[in-house]
């Protein structure tokens, strides 16, 4: 085990820029796919202290932003229900629907909850036998298990008031759906970390060779996504496609078959229609029909449901990594995060959230590129490694 | 809810026969499912998603990725939210 702060290492960062740059002949268009990801480039100025012909574009990982619209305002539809409680992680009720979001649904009397975890909901469900429970299960691979497990855990204990309503979606067909797009710019992946400490990094392969994209599965601290853009250049600059793992201290190849396992055994996978860019499909889980007494969508039927998107928000675009946020003209004036025109405003894992957050609304790429290490990750804590030479990788 | 945030099991027991603990995340306590990690000890460190602990990581990680969490302004997860009762 290595320990962290050889990762956080501002003598590390410069040597990786450095290398980077070395290598670097022509310009590349590399994607960071996890929302996590993109806070942390955006915080440290990782774009920033890349070579010019760098370019970091940000992908589709933050699932409250591309829970589609439809979704939002059934679970709308399904809170204004009496006798419902409707529970949920706190980013997804401020996320805009056709008709405001689920906090002004609360405060207009809707029994809307936030829950720390999934199994909150199945007790709370428990301890209130006369209401219908139902919870909100978004998310990429990394909450499937937490949801999957809270289905699995209300059959088991007979709740028949617990049920999800249910918009998962997955990270291997959204890159996929990314480089069959029109317009694609994108080149290489640094994939998701957490989410493959789950799923393994199987999935990847296909999709490296198919499309002949480097992929580099990557951690989200400074100095894991340095690597992880030098490992995706080194390959790039050598005409390789491969999937390489930079996070291997927490990825195993396999991810974890347990939650492997109850995925399985709970959801199946179905096409699925993601906020800002269309269907794609096979990109989603659903409840397998053994579960389907628990499966909100069937037990609330909701009709007429008719989505209104804002005109001038391009989260859509953001996400497929067309645009950049401070390329919206709403961007830090008619959106902000007190007030979200889009979804990509409002979570945390958001890109124009993170752009917001970290002032860039406030300035354009002035400097950009400068050799430099932000002042952000100067304030980190020096240690000594050289990352080039440390053989970690697998 | 991508990132998950470690946390110190404090004690484990069963639940609905499935495996649970107590973790400490740097002073908050929650209950999590540790069902996907059947071999951790009390004392140990896992990674937490939504309640949910999908890996086991060693001590030194643990209370680095917590500290640089801290750093993003990436623990509101585990902050009090409405309660279940």
């Amino acid at each position: 085990m290595k320990f962290l702060d050889e990762y956080r290492d501002t003598d590390a960062a410069q040597k990786l820029a450095d290398a980077i740059r070395r290598i670097t002949t022509r310009p590349w268009v590399i994607m960071e796919v996890c929302g996590g990801q993109t806070h942390t480039i955006v915080k440290y100025g990782i774009d920033e202290i890349l070579p010019r012909q760098i370019e970091l574009v940000h992908g589709p990982g933050c699932p409250v932003c591309v829970t589609s619209l439809e979704m939002i305002d059934r679970a709308h539809a399904i809170a204004s229900k009496p006798g419902v409680i409707f529970t949920s992680f706190g980013d997804m009720l401020r996320v805009p629907g056709s008709r405001g979001d689920l906090l002004q649904l609360k405060s207009h009397g809707a029994d809307v909850r936030i829950v720390y975890s999934p199994l909150d909901a199945v007790n709370l469900a428990a301890a209130n036998p006369d209401k219908q429970v139902v919870f909100f299960a978004i998310g990429f691979e990394t909450t499937a298990p937490p949801n999957a497990m809270a289905v699995w855990l209300a059959k088991k204990r007979n709740l028949k008031n617990f049920s999800v309503l249910v918009s998962h979606v997955l990270v291997p067909p959204s890159m996929t759906a990314i480089l069959q797009s029109k317009g694609n710019r994108v080149q290489g992946f640094l994939g998701p970390g957490h989410v493959c400490t789950v799923m393994g990094c199987g999935e990847y392969g296909p999709i490296a060779e198919h499309y002949k994209v480097p992929i580099v599965i990557t951690g989200f601290e400074p100095v894991d996504m340095l690597e992880g853009v030098y490992m995706t250049v080194r390959q790039l600059e050598a005409g390789e496609a491969k999937v390489e793992n930079q996070y291997a201290r927490a990825v195993r190849p396999d991810g974890n078959e347990h939650s492997r396992k109850l995925i399985e055994e709970v959801f199946e996978i179905c096409d699925r229609k993601w906020r800002g860019v269309g269907l794609i499909p096979k990109s989603g889980f659903k409840l397998r029909y053994e579960y389907r007494d628990h499966d909100a969508e069937r037990l609330f039927e909701v009709e007429g449901i008719e989505t209104e998107e804002s005109t001038v928000c391009i989260s859509g675009q953001v996400l497929r990594g067309l645009k950049k946020p401070h390329d919206c003209p709403a961007f830090g004036t008619s959106c902000t995060p007190a007030s979200p025109l889009g979804a990509t405003m409002v979570s945390s894992e958001g890109a124009c959230a993170a752009y917001y957050a970290y002032g860039r609304h406030l300035e354009s790429r002035k400097g950009s590129h400068a050799p430099a290490v932000s002042p952000e990750l100067v304030q980190l804590e020096v240690k000594h490694r050289d990352p080039i030479t440390a053989g970690s990788h697998s | 809810m991508c990132l998950g945030i470690p946390g110190k099991v404090i004690k484990t027991f069963r639940e609905h026969e499935v495996l649970m603990g107590k973790v400490d995340f740097s002073g908050i306590v929650k209950q999590v499912c540790l069902e996907h990690v059947p071999n951790v000890q009390p004392g140990q460190y896992v990674l937490v998603h939504v309640g949910f602990a999908l890996s086991q990581i060693d001590e030194n990680e643990a209370k680095l990725v917590f500290q640089f969490l801290d750093q993003m302004n990436q623990l509101d997860e585990i902050q009090p939210v409405d309660g279940p009762a």
